[in-house]
């Protein structure tokens, strides 16, 4: 379904992408780990065609995203749903009227019909109740969990997730991680995910790929990345799970631990 | 060596954004004339755009005309000319000052506002969230500031002009004691036609100067402005910058060349 190829990227003549390859299968969902700055959310606004390659290839369900233009880049965007980082949802808008603005735009369904499509969608996302704020007036969770919604509305079938608990206190990333999967279980999109949540994240994916400078460095399921002989990889995951754990004492970073457990290994 | 490698840079920038800025143009102007248009989008921006500009455009036009009676009437009175008050205050608005200051103060009012909420919306990815809707972001965003601003500012100058040839009759005949009769007699036998469509002519062009310029300031926040809230700040001080500079050249270019008029 998507098959992504020696893809390279440079900004400013720093390159962030060198090459980085990975394929994922339809209904299939893949976590995309690395650190932090090493172009993981690059290579998903590649995906979705909002950045071009210098050069590889990003093939999705037979479309090279760089070739495709206007019209058939559309095309292909209406099967595609993104959850940004930061949620994206239309500030000036409320949360109901941000769900179902693809519907209004894109379909000609009667306004009853967009309302129950949407209360339904709120109403999956654990939002109901909230149609009528702004998303100024509502938490970084729900601001996730709308952007869900919105997503979600057209029953995509391609979802690609950049980092959907970065910002979240771990009660309230565990609950958008079920979400996900709830969500993937009932639509059963392909999807790909990426995150900073180890070990959580292997619980609802059937794929892991790592992103490290610019390079996939690993690519299988999540059982086989915990039998990786790289040194990096087990490095990486030591770190990121005793960081989830908390075992570490509270004010060291991601650098820190990284170069700790390199020592390590 | 070095200071040609920067020249060179400094030259290439120069011409990227040009470039950059012509295929924006381009692009606006294809999809302001190709369905479908988003009409209530369209009407929602004049209302902010012209609507809201009214009670500034108004204040502005009385004070330029009461100012353009003083003074037109302390210079024509010198010569013995003061019968010409009328014709002086009326062309002034018409063909320079209503045009130009209706455009200023849009562009210090609305196009500042443009920017910004472009901008706010490119830094927080709701344009790309737009984009893989599979939604043309032109449509919803520049398109219908494009109409607004070719719309409104002919309407605009218009009230300005109007105001202002009130504001001078009130200054000139109340206060000075120019006929009446002659005030507007003579703007009558003065002022034709051809002067009132280099108005319009000419605040046709600064709206879409305004739009195409605040436009592209918002819409391109981040690549040339840097990120964030200063991003934002950088983008929409330039936009009010680079519309106000290039109305008076426009003005210029179209007063010098009559070419279109």
């Amino acid at each position: 379904m998507i098959k992504v190829e020696k893809l390279y990227k440079s900004f400013d003549g720093l390159e962030v992408l060198r090459g980085a390859s990975f394929s994922v299968g339809k209904g299939q969902v893949l976590a995309l780990i690395g650190r932090s700055g090493f172009g993981k959310s690059v290579l998903l606004k590649h995906i979705a065609g909002l950045m071009q390659p210098d050069s590889g290839n990003v093939i999705v369900d037979g479309h090279d995203m760089a070739s495709l233009k206007g019209r058939d880049l559309s095309r292909l965007r209406n099967r595609l749903g993104f959850l940004f980082q930061s949620g994206a949802l239309f500030d000036s808008m409320t949360i109901f009227e941000n769900v179902a603005f693809p519907l209004k735009e894109k379909t000609k369904l009667r306004e009853n019909q967009i309302r129950e499509k949407v209360i339904y969608q709120l109403e999956l996302v654990g939002l109901k109740g909230s149609e009528e704020k702004y998303p100024s007036q509502i938490s970084g969770g729900m601001i996730k969990r709308a952007s869900l919604a919105r997503a979600l509305v057209e029953e995509p079938e391609i979802m690609l997730f950049d980092e959907p608990t970065t910002g979240l206190d771990p009660l309230t990333g565990q609950s958008i991680l079920n979400l996900i999967d709830s969500c993937h279980k009932r639509f059963g999109f392909t999807g790909i995910i990426v995150t900073h949540e180890i070990p959580k994240i292997f619980e609802i994916v059937d794929k892991v790929a790592m992103l490290h400078e610019g390079e996939i460095l690993f690519e299988g399921s999540p059982e086989e990345i915990f039998s990786s002989k790289e040194p990096l990889v087990r490095s990486f995951l030591s770190g990121s799970i005793q960081l989830s754990k908390g075992e570490l004492e509270s004010g060291r970073g991601g650098e820190d631990i990284y170069d700790v457990d390199k020592r390590d290994s | 060596m070095h200071f040609v490698q920067k020249l060179g840079a400094v030259t290439l920038r120069l011409i990227l954004r040009m470039g950059s800025m012509g295929i924006f143009l381009a692009k606006a102007a294809f999809y302001s004339v190709t369905p479908p248009l988003k009409f209530s989008l369209v009407l929602k921006k004049i209302q902010f755009i012209g609507f809201q500009s009214i009670s500034v455009i108004f204040l502005t036009g009385a004070f330029t005309g009461m100012v353009l009676g003083y003074q037109g009437f302390n210079t024509l009175s010198r010569f013995g000319s003061d019968a010409f008050l009328g014709p002086m205050v009326g062309l002034a608005l018409i063909k320079e000052m209503g045009p130009v200051i209706s455009a200023l103060m849009v562009t210090g009012r609305a196009g500042s506002s443009v920017t910004a909420e472009i901008g706010i919306m490119r830094i927080s990815e709701q344009i790309d969230a737009l984009e893989l809707m599979g939604l043309n972001p032109y449509r919803y965003l520049v398109v219908p500031n494009f109409w607004a601003g070719v719309i409104s500012l002919p309407l605009l100058t218009a009230i300005f002009d109007v105001v202002g040839i009130f504001g001078g009759y009130l200054i000139g005949v109340k206060l000075l004691g120019v006929s009446s009769g002659v005030y507007f007699g003579e703007m009558v036998s003065y002022v034709d036609m051809s002067d009132i469509w280099e108005g319009v002519f000419k605040s046709l062009n600064f709206g879409l100067l305004i739009a195409w310029i605040c436009c592209f300031k918002g819409y391109y926040t981040g690549y040339y402005t840097g990120f964030g809230a200063e991003g934002v700040s950088k983008a929409t001080t330039q936009a009010v910058v680079v519309s106000s500079v290039f109305i008076l050249v426009w003005d210029y270019f179209l007063t010098s060349t009559r070419l279109f008029f």
